[in-house]
């Protein structure tokens, strides 16, 4: 278990700078999950904290030691891999045991290391089997019981569970997190789905285009995402987002001639005449009758249904407001026909409002 | 018609055609092979008959009886050109390995400048025909005085044979993945080691390929052989088998028997490494 540490830590290939000098912090025993669009970065810097690809300004600490140019083998940490590179030559006892094997330990400390993790990962039955003959989430526990059973300081995970189908994919997510539970160590994880990181982490480091956007507990940045970027990335659906202006009287002009009261929080943060985006969840945005309880300000919208999708216990209806495609859910569901004008609550407590050119929250 | 049944007979007759076909294309590969093989255990008269006779009335081992016998009774120093052809066949392959495994897991794995122009010349080295370089490298050798050396056509195979070793093992060490050496490097090993350990050991079918082919091509290769190789002590099997003709005759009896001596090692090897070499040639298809 250690600390780890990004000191504006930058990578470039020739001219192209695909991090843009990133610090970050990341406590004994923390699960932080970095995720972000394809080509954000978060891989590279994950693969610079393995010390598979080498940095070009910064500082990488792992503990007290800064270990920019230390190889992979001497930074004591661990990783798995989305293909899962297991050995297909070896046996899956042979995958386990062979950093201890490498690492010049007994063959009977090695037999003992390999049957602690296979029993806590339940593959024990399956040691003596080659990788070709397992399934892909019994793979995925041979690659993370080869990352435990050196007891590394740092668990690297990169995009450990793309591989796999959904139903799985929930499996193992919750199969991770009991494991960072029972071993207790630092882990960074990387994902480009938002809820893996929302369900595994204990802190969220959204990037993009190489730059940190925002980092917090997943309820945080759920619930105040920084800028537009991080509140259509996190959250499923994803944040509805209406451009509008701040008028001389206090409200707020969308398009398409709605009119909504600048929500009372932020009043004071906002001057007529400014170009804002207002932004919504559909969880805020719900058929009068459908909704929860709502205390506190709110608006009535009235809104045609385009589209809905039934999902159960909620439904989702689209629709188009000022111009521009919004969601929300029902709760209770009735059946809802295409072209239904319905009227609709927007929980204006729950609303977010951007700054129309830096697109960064006002709160 | 029944359309079932019309496509039942189609079937049929598709498979039966495909049968007939495959016997014909396998005909026309093996007959050489066996009239060889059967040559040699038959009498001279019989393998000059005219028409041929397809079934032996008598077969013996007197042309073998002949080749291992003394000079004066149409004996070749048959095991004296094994020998060469043994030691010319393997160092040249192993060392064509090697440097095939050098250079193919350079080509796969690294980025260094003029990459595509010099695997494409490595490429074209192969575009040559071999006998167009007979002179030449006479010449050299004579040169150099290497002339009917072991060293000599080691040196000619090997370079006749790296570009093909080298071709090879890049596409295998292509099909390799980078994360393989990745998790083999956290896992505490050096680049070597891994390498070694990890690399080496999964692409093993593909090199074991390359390997069959350098060597068959080392064994087999009579051209150049025949040009600069002059004495027993350096001539390979395939040069040998021109000791069979004389001004006027040729001991096509012998021949055949010397050739069937040749096919045998090669024979035993391919079989030796058969499953490496199916698995490596569908690399791609059987991956798990």
């Amino acid at each position: 278990m250690a600390q780890v540490h990004l000191k504006n830590v930058s990578k470039s290939y020739g001219a192209l700078e695909v991090v843009h000098g990133i610090n970050l912090d990341i406590d004994h025993n923390e699960f932080v999950v970095l995720v972000g669009p394809s080509g954000c970065g978060k891989s590279t810097t994950l693969r610079m904290i393995a010390g598979l690809e080498s940095i070009t300004g910064g500082d990488v600490l792992i503990g007290e030691n800064i270990v920019n140019d230390l190889p992979p083998r001497d930074r004591n940490i661990s990783m798995v891999f989305q293909n899962y590179a297991l050995y297909p030559h070896m046996t899956v006892g042979e995958n386990l045991g062979f950093s201890l094997k490498i690492a010049g330990k007994s063959q009977d400390q090695i037999d003992a290391a390999v049957a602690e993790a296979a029993a806590i990962l339940s593959l024990t039955e399956y040691l003596e089997r080659k990788p070709g003959a397992l399934s892909g989430g019994q793979r995925q526990r041979v690659a993370m019981g080869r990352a435990i059973v050196r007891h590394p300081d740092v668990f690297l995970f990169d995009e450990p569970l793309s591989n796999l189908d959904a139903k799985l994919r929930a499996q193992m997510r919750v199969e991770i997190k009991k494991l960072h539970q029972k071993i207790q160590t630092t882990i960074v994880y990387v994902t480009h789905d938002q809820v893996e990181a929302m369900t595994l982490a204990d802190r969220i480091v959204i990037m993009r285009d190489g730059h940190i956007e925002q980092q917090g507990t997943p309820l945080e940045v759920f619930e105040a995402p920084a800028n537009t970027f991080v509140a259509t990335f996190i959250g499923s659906p994803p944040m509805n987002l209406l451009d509008g202006i701040v008028q001389q009287d206090g409200t707020l002009q969308l398009g398409g001639g709605v009119t909504l009261n600048v929500p009372q929080q932020y009043t004071a943060k906002t001057r007529p005449g400014q170009k804002v985006v207002l932004g919504f969840r559909a969880d805020n945005l719900m058929p009068c009758g459908h909704s929860l309880p709502m205390e506190g300000e709110s608006a009535e919208i009235e809104m045609t249904v385009v589209l809905s999708e039934p999902l159960g216990t909620e439904t989702l209806l689209f629709g188009a407001l000022a111009g521009q495609e919004v969601q929300a859910k029902m709760l209770n569901p009735r059946p809802v026909s295409n072209g239904e004008r319905m009227m609709f609550n927007l929980d204006l407590t729950r609303v977010h409002l951007f700054d129309g050119e830096s697109q960064k929250s006002l709160r | 018609m029944d359309i079932n049944l019309r496509h039942r007979i189609r079937a049929r007759l598709l498979k039966a055609a495909q049968m007939v076909t495959l016997f014909i294309a396998m005909s026309i590969i093996c007959i050489p092979g066996l009239w060889v093989v059967l040559n040699s255990f038959r009498p001279t008269v019989e393998i000059m008959a005219k028409p041929p006779v397809w079934i032996p009335n008598e077969l013996n081992l007197d042309h073998y009886r002949a080749m291992f016998g003394g000079v004066g009774q149409g004996g070749v120093p048959v095991l004296q050109y094994f020998t060469n052809s043994l030691i010319i066949s393997i160092t040249s392959t192993l060392i064509a390995i090697l440097v095939g495994m050098a250079g193919g897991y350079a080509f796969a794995r690294y980025r260094f400048k003029g990459k595509g122009a010099i695997f494409i010349g490595l490429m074209l080295t192969r575009a040559v025909p071999g006998v167009a370089l007979s002179l030449p490298l006479f010449i050299v050798m004579a040169r150099t005085g290497l002339i009917d050396t072991h060293i000599g056509l080691i040196i000619v195979y090997v370079a006749m044979n790296v570009p093909f070793t080298i071709w090879l093992i890049d596409g295998f060490f292509r099909q390799v993945p980078r994360e393989l050496a990745e998790a083999a490097e956290i896992d505490g090993c050096t680049r070597w080691q891994a390498f070694w350990k990890v690399e080496f050991p999964v692409a093993r079918a593909g090199v074991a390929s390359a390997g069959i082919f350098a060597f068959l091509t080392s064994w087999n290769e009579y051209a150049l052989a025949s040009q600069l190789t002059r004495s027993t002590f350096s001539k390979t099997m395939p040069v040998g088998l021109r000791d069979f003709t004389s001004e006027f005759t040729i001991n096509w009896g012998g021949m055949c028997a010397l050739a069937v001596l040749m096919i045998i090692p090669a024979l035993i090897l391919t079989f030796l490494v058969q499953k490496h070499l199916i698995a490596g040639l569908t690399f791609g298809g059987v991956k798990g």
